[in-house]
């Protein structure tokens, strides 16, 4: 069962009414099942549905990187971290309204933590490594989330600001231990055999590193979503619902909102710190200059484009994390810009995006879709019920 | 004993300029309910215009009235065109779009100007003053900044005391619908008070750049962390508690730079925030909680 609130006006997408948040993330995060009024090829069982499109995604998964270059596999492998710490706090500000500003310090924990963990002479097998990361990150995330749960708006968002702001210092204050501003290098995990096997089987080629890392990324892109998107169909998804839109109505039916809250926050931290761990991999470096306020930024511009509350969404946008910066770049440097100054362009269109979808279709990219196509369905009931 | 008089003087200068910043904030704040985290974007966008006519050859103080002037305009133009459609609308959706004006300012700065640090000359002196053979932390530029700062000050506080539009900025604030019944033209003063308020930060944005004396285009993106702790310490609603938030922000990193280290005072702004917001959410001088809806 899904809560969906129908647009009660057809002014519901674009004026900033004061439930527009909710109806859009209410839009943005209905089940497919739901939105396609119940017509849909996929099984009506949520836990089902969910798997079916996960063997789905992860059979195209396997077919793009095996189809595709060695250079287009790391991209995958930057799109898979940004997509699971967009995931995670898409689950944060969109499901339970709370912005945060410090995803990218909470992935600066992760990072550090599978960068230090891999750098030992006999390093831990590496799921272990990303679990301790996940655990760690966790920890902190309980810790921000207790403070945050009596915040709201704009409060929270400064907060989280200054943990942004704040968290990398450590690693320049404890610079033996953390590697200071040079930051500490990761060394890349020995691919076991098997690997090795299903690869030749599968193309006929001998896998690379970089090879192995993006299908470490992608795998973890997809059991983190599918199991975000359980948690979202679930009474924990439901709940969170809750606090966001009523939060009074929500405390008189016995929901604890700072418990909730905090929970919320947890989740949202855990993926961050295995979108860190991913980032360590994938980076093979981890340096305060990778976790700066850019980055927090960036995965909000990524879920508010993708729309709020919407995993499918923050997957759209991080893939625009990663291919919009690199077309802007070559704009930018065919006006004869410098490389560093190329670069800068894709943020100027990125604050200007935010600002555009904030104010013209809050529900971004795949709520404002769904409305668009709830309403037509809305529509076409309404006429047949008149004729 | 030389570096605790120091560390508080250097204190009381840096807090100078949070307090006009945390000023800034609460100007916006008081009217629209909106904190506004482009803040320092729009300061450091004024200061590299100024920077650009002052290596072109003009002097500081021209630099400096087309900072001022530039940020009054740019104050104005952001509140008529992005921020009024959101105004009294979600938190989250103002939040985002003046992080969106944040992301969108900075790298225009790095666009426009380059992204490589550049010299930024005080105005004036930066040799501490000599009392015998005890060097203080005290510099004829930070006589200037302190003055510069004290006079904001006391301008705005007479402007908000003793003219019309003060008092008809006053009133919007305190009550739109009242204040429109009572002939103010409300519009027109939230956009005089993001005027007003972008010029004190972009002042802010100034006096900081002749103290850290090179400046990138991310060179305040630690300010707005520290000018809004500053805010939040007087209770975001009070211009006298965004100033003596001011300093006693100044005065705690200070001491947290010259006694730990400077790696950590980002860590120290963090920890007195959420010490500050879960044991006095109103602020410090809150007396009395009103309940918010």
């Amino acid at each position: 069962m899904s809560d969906l609130q129908t647009p009660a006006s057809p002014a519901g997408a674009g004026a900033a009414s004061s439930d527009a948040p909710s109806t859009a993330t209410a839009a943005a995060n209905a089940s497919s099942a739901q939105a396609t009024g119940g017509r849909s090829l996929l099984p009506r069982n949520t836990l089902l549905r969910h798997l079916v499109v996960l063997v789905i995604c992860a059979v195209g998964a396997v077919l793009l990187l095996e189809s595709t270059d060695l250079g287009f596999n790391a991209q995958v492998g930057y799109v898979a971290f940004y997509a699971i710490a967009a995931g995670g706090l898409t689950v944060l500000t969109g499901l339970n309204g709370q912005i945060s500003l410090g995803h990218g310090a909470l992935m600066a924990v992760g990072g550090y933590t599978t960068a230090l963990l891999l750098d030992a002479d006999e390093p831990l097998p590496l799921i272990v490594i990303f679990l301790a990361a996940v655990a760690l990150t966790s920890l902190v995330g309980a810790i921000v989330g207790v403070a945050a749960a009596r915040l709201h708006g704009p409060y929270l968002a400064g907060a989280t600001l200054a943990l942004a702001v704040g968290l990398p210092g450590l690693a320049l204050y404890y610079n033996e231990f953390l590697g200071g501003e040079q930051g500490l290098t990761v060394s890349t995990p020995d691919r076991p055999d098997w690997f090795t096997e299903i690869i030749r089987t599968l193309s006929g080629g001998s896998p690379s590193g970089v090879k192995w890392i993006a299908y470490i990324s992608v795998a973890c892109l997809l059991i983190t979503y599918f199991l975000l998107a359980n948690l979202m169909r679930s009474r924990v998804g439901r709940t969170w619902r809750a606090v966001r839109d009523q939060e009074v109505a929500a405390e008189l039916a016995g929901i604890n909102l700072g418990t909730w809250r905090v929970t919320a926050f947890i989740v949202s931290a855990a993926a961050a710190g295995l979108a860190g761990a991913v980032l360590a991999l994938v980076v093979r470096l981890t340096a305060p200059t990778a976790f700066t306020i850019v980055l927090s930024l960036s995965l909000l511009t990524a879920i508010v484009i993708g729309g709020l509350g919407s995993l499918l969404g923050a997957l759209i946008g991080s893939v625009l994390l990663v291919f919009l910066p690199r077309l802007l770049r070559d704009a930018g440097e065919s006006l004869d810009m410098d490389a560093a100054q190329a670069a800068e362009i894709s943020y100027v269109v990125y604050g200007v995006i935010l600002v555009v979808v904030m104010l013209f279709a809050p529900a971004g990219l795949v709520g404002s879709i769904r409305l668009a196509w709830l309403k037509a369905r809305a529509r076409r009931a309404g006429a047949r019920a008149r004729g | 004993m030389q570096q605790f008089v120091n560390l508080t003087l250097g204190g009381v200068i840096t807090g100078a300029v949070y307090a006009a910043f945390a000023l800034a904030l609460v100007l916006i704040w008081r009217s629209t309910r909106i904190v506004n985290f482009a803040q320092g974007a729009m300061a450091a966008i004024t200061t590299f215009i100024a920077l650009s006519l002052i290596e072109g050859g003009q002097s500081y103080w021209v630099g400096l009235a087309v900072a001022l002037l530039a940020g009054l305009v740019l104050g104005a133009v952001v509140e008529r065109l992005v921020i009024r459609p959101v105004e009294g609308g979600p938190e989250l959706n103002a939040v985002i779009v003046t992080l969106g004006l944040f992301i969108a300012i900075q790298a225009l700065i790095s666009v426009l100007f380059g992204v490589n640090q550049r010299a930024f000359v005080a105005p004036f002196s930066t040799i501490g003053f000599r009392v015998g053979d005890f060097g203080l932390a005290l510099s004829p530029n930070t006589l200037f900044t302190l003055g510069a700062v004290l006079l904001v000050m006391l301008g705005l506080t007479a402007l908000f005391r003793f003219t019309r539009v003060g008092l008809a900025m006053r009133a919007s604030a305190f009550g739109q619908e009242v204040a429109r019944l009572l002939g103010v033209r409300v519009g027109r003063m939230l956009t005089l008070g993001w005027a007003l308020a972008a010029v004190v930060g972009s002042l802010a944005g100034m006096l900081i750049a002749a103290e850290v004396t090179f400046v990138t285009p991310t060179y305040m993106d630690a300010l707005i962390v520290f000018g809004f702790v500053a805010a939040v310490l007087g209770g975001l609603d009070s211009p006298i508690g965004a100033v003596v938030g001011g300093l006693l922000l100044g005065l705690a990193l200070s001491y947290v730079r010259g006694y730990v280290g400077d790696e950590l005072v980002g860590m120290a702004a963090l920890v007195i925030l959420v010490v500050v917001l879960l044991v006095r959410p109103g602020g410090l001088f809150s007396t009395t909680q009103t309940r918010r809806a």
